[in-house]
C-alpha cells in the first residue's frame, strides 16, 4: 500500500477496463425451436462495455409481446393525438405546451358511465388500451420466466406495481362510483392531481399506509445502495457472481457479510439480501395501493383520523377553525 | 462470542486510519476502532439530549415527540438550550456520529480488503442530511430553517416548506429525484427478483446461470446489463436519487423564492416560440 495522506488499498472497481470482443450470444435455447426462432436482433454497443454488458438484444417477440405493444401504441398515441388536437395540430405549440397538456378523465356527472369521447371518453379509451397492454406484458414476463425454467419472482414483483396502477385508475374510481376520481394523463396534470388528492383528504402525510410506502421506497433505495456498494466492493473476489456465491459460498460472500456484521451487528446472506430487496420494493407498491384505496372510501380526512388515533397533535387554531372540506357545502 | 463459523480467520489486526492498534478490537459482532469510540460518544450524547428534550417537551407520544430548531430570530447564532439549543447540539452530535460511522466503515473495508463503495455511498446520504440542516439554513441565514426532529413534526415541516413554494412537484430537481427514487426501486425489484428466480427455480428444475439471467432480460426487454453492471446501475441510481433530493431542497429558498410552477415560465418565454 502506498504511503499517502489517505491510503487507498487495492483496485477500486468503478468501470470495466478490459473490453472483450465476442460474437452475439443468442441466448439460452428455449424448449420449443419456434420460440427460439422468435428472438430478433442482437448487436454490440461497445460504449456500454465500460459499465455493463455491451450486447443489445436479441429480443423475444412472441404473441403476447406483439399484442402488448400494439395495445400500448394505440393507447399512448391516442393520448398524443388528443394533445395535438388541443393545440390545433400545431407541432410547435405541442412541444411548447407538452408538459401542460393533459387528457383528463370524465367529469363527475358521468359516474361510471361511458362519457362522450371529447368529455373524458378518450381518457377511458387510452386507459383501457394501456391497461390491457400492461396485463399482456405481465403475462409475457411470466411466460418468459417459465420458458427458461426460472422462478416467477420478477412477474410477481411487477404484479405489485400493477396493483398500485389499478388502484389509482380502476379499483378506487369504481369504489367511489366515478371515473372522475382517477388520475389524468399528463406531466403537470398528474402532479396537480396528486397534490389536490392529498389536500382534499387532509394531507396524505398523515395516512399510515403512505408513511409505510415512503419508508419502503426510501428503504429500497438505501438497500440498493448498500447491496450494490457491497458487491462492487467485493467484486475483486468475484462477488458479482451471486448465484455461484449463494450455492458455493466464497470469500466474497464472507467478506460482504462480515462488513455488515462488524458495521451494524447484523448481516444478510448472499441470497437473503435479495429477499430483503424484493420485499422492500414490492411492499412500496402494496402499501401505497392500500393507502390510496382507503382514501375517500374509508377515511375522508387523514389529519382528523390521525388526531383521533393519537398520531398527530391537534394543532392550535391560529387562523380560525379548520373547516372539513367534506362538511363545507 | 457472536462469531460466524468462518469469521475467526478474518479477524486480523490492521487497516485502521487513526489510533493504530489501540482500538483495534471487537465487542460482540461489532468492530470498534477509534471511530467506533467517537460514534458511541456522539450517539450517547445525542440520544440523551433527545430524551431530555422529550422529557421537557410535554409528551411521550412516540409520534409527537418533537425537538424543534431555534426560532428564526436567533439567525445563525447559538440559541438557549430549551429554545432550539438542544436541536443545535443534537445536530452536531448527529453529524459527528454519521461522520464517525462512515470512517469506521472505511476502516472495516480496509481490514477486509474491500473497495470503499459503501462508505462513499453512505457519505452521499450524510451530504443529504447536512444539506437540510446546515447548508440550506446557512444559505438562508438562520438555523430555524432546519427541519425538526420528530416523526410527525418532520412530516409537517416537509408539507409546510413544500407549500411555501406553492406546489413542490413542479421543482425540476424534485421531479428528477422522485423519478430516480422510483427507478431505483424498480431496478431493485427486478434485480432481487431475477436472482431469486434463478436460485429458486420451479420444482425439478436445476438452479440457473447468469446466461439464463441475461437471456431472460434480453427476451423481455431486449437488454441485460449483466451481473456486474446491475450493481453499478443500482448504486448510480440510488446515489443520484439522494443527490437530486439534496439539490431540490437547497435550491428552494437560496436560489428560487417563488412558487415552483412559476419557474417554468422560462420555457414558455423561449425566443423560438415567443
Amino acid at each position: 500500500m502506498k504511503k499517502t495522506l489517505f491510503p487507498v488499498p487495492y483496485y477500486q472497481n468503478l468501470f470495466t477496463k478490459v473490453r472483450v470482443n465476442a460474437p452475439v450470444f443468442p441466448g439460452v435455447p428455449l424448449e420449443r425451436e419456434r420460440d427460439t426462432a422468435e428472438r430478433a436482433g442482437g448487436i454490440h454497443a461497445h460504449v456500454l462495455a465500460r459499465f455493463g454488458n455491451a450486447q443489445i438484444g436479441p429480443i423475444y417477440l412472441g404473441f403476447l409481446g406483439v399484442a402488448s405493444l400494439i395495445f400500448f401504441v394505440i393507447g399512448f398515441t391516442s393520448i398524443g393525438w388528443n394533445m395535438l388536437v388541443q393545440v390545433n395540430y400545431s407541432p410547435i405549440e405541442f412541444v411548447k405546451q407538452l408538459f401542460w397538456l393533459s387528457v383528463d378523465p370524465p367529469s363527475a356527472k358521468y359516474g361510471l358511465q361511458l362519457p362522450p369521447l371529447n368529455e373524458g371518453g378518450w381518457w377511458l379509451f387510452a386507459g383501457f388500451f394501456i391497461t390491457v397492454s400492461i396485463l399482456l406484458w405481465w403475462a409475457r414476463v411470466y411466460r418468459r420466466a417459465r420458458a427458461l425454467g426460472l422462478g416467477t419472482h420478477v412477474a410477481w414483483a411487477f404484479a405489485a406495481a400493477i396493483w398500485l396502477f389499478l388502484v389509482l385508475g380502476l379499483f378506487r374510481p369504481v369504489l367511489m362510483g366515478s371515473w372522475s376520481e382517477a388520475v389524468p394523463f399528463g406531466i403537470f396534470s398528474h402532479l396537480d392531481w396528486t397534490t389536490a388528492f392529498s389536500l382534499r383528504y387532509g394531507n396524505l402525510f398523515y395516512n399510515p399506509f403512505h408513511m409505510l410506502s415512503i419508508v419502503f421506497l426510501y428503504g429500497s433505495v438505501l438497500l440498493f445502495a448498500m447491496h450494490a456498494g457491497t458487491i462492487l466492493a467485493v467484486s475483486r473476489y468475484g462477488g458479482d457472481r451471486e448465484i455461484e456465491q449463494i450455492y458455493d459460498r466464497g470469500t466474497a460472500s464472507e467478506r460482504a457479510a462480515l462488513f455488515w456484521r462488524w458495521t451494524m451487528g447484523f448481516n444478510a446472506s448472499m441470497e437473503s439480501v435479495h429477499r430483503w430487496a424484493w420485499w422492500f420494493a414490492v411492499l412500496t407498491c402494496i402499501t401505497g395501493g392500500i393507502g390510496i384505496l382507503l382514501t375517500g372510501t374509508v377515511v375522508d380526512n387523514w389529519y382528523l383520523w390521525a388526531v383521533k388515533h393519537g398520531v398527530a397533535p391537534a394543532y392550535p387554531e391560529i387562523w380560525g377553525p379548520i373547516i372539513d372540506p367534506a362538511v363545507a357545502k | 462470542m457472536a462469531m460466524l463459523s468462518f469469521e475467526r480467520k478474518y479477524r486480523v489486526r490492521g487497516g485502521t486510519l487513526l489510533g493504530g492498534d489501540l482500538f483495534d478490537f471487537w465487542v460482540g459482532p461489532f468492530y470498534v476502532g477509534f471511530f467506533g469510540i467517537t460514534t458511541v460518544f456522539f450517539t450517547f450524547v445525542g440520544t440523551a439530549l433527545i430524551l431530555y428534550g422529550a422529557a421537557i417537551g410535554g409528551t411521550w407520544n412516540l409520534w409527537q415527540i418533537n425537538i424543534a430548531p431555534p426560532d428564526l430570530k436567533y439567525g445563525l447564532g447559538l440559541a438557549p438550550l430549551k429554545e432550539g439549543g438542544l436541536w443545535q447540539i443534537i445536530t452536531v452530535c448527529a453529524i459527528g456520529a454519521f461522520g464517525s460511522w462512515a470512517l469506521r466503515e472505511v476502516e472495516i473495508s480496509r481490514k477486509l480488503g474491500m473497495g470503499y463503495h459503501v462508505p462513499v455511498a453512505f457519505s452521499v446520504a450524510v451530504l443529504g442530511y447536512v444539506t437540510l440542516v446546515v447548508i440550506r439554513p446557512v444559505l438562508l441565514g438562520a438555523w430555524g430553517h432546519g427541519f425538526p426532529y420528530g416523526i410527525l413534526s418532520h412530516l409537517d415541516w416537509v408539507s409546510n416548506v413544500g407549500y411555501q413554494y406553492l406546489h413542490f412537484h413542479y421543482n425540476p430537481a424534485h421531479m428528477i429525484a422522485v423519478t430516480l427514487f422510483f427507478t431505483t426501486t424498480l431496478a431493485l425489484a427486478m434485480h432481487g427478483g431475477l436472482i431469486l428466480s434463478s436460485t429458486n427455480p420451479p420444482k425439478g428444475e436445476l438452479v440457473k446461470t447468469p446466461e439464463h439471467e441475461d437471456s431472460f432480460f434480453r427476451d423481455i426487454i431486449g437488454y441485460s446489463v449483466g451481473t456486474l453492471g446491475i450493481h453499478r446501475l443500482g448504486l448510480f441510481l440510488a446515489l443520484s436519487a439522494v443527490f437530486f433530493s439534496a439539490v431540490c431542497i437547497v435550491i428552494s429558498g437560496p436560489f428560487w423564492t417563488r412558487g415552483w410552477p412559476e419557474w417554468w415560465g422560462w420555457w414558455l418565454r423561449l425566443p423560438i416560440w415567443s
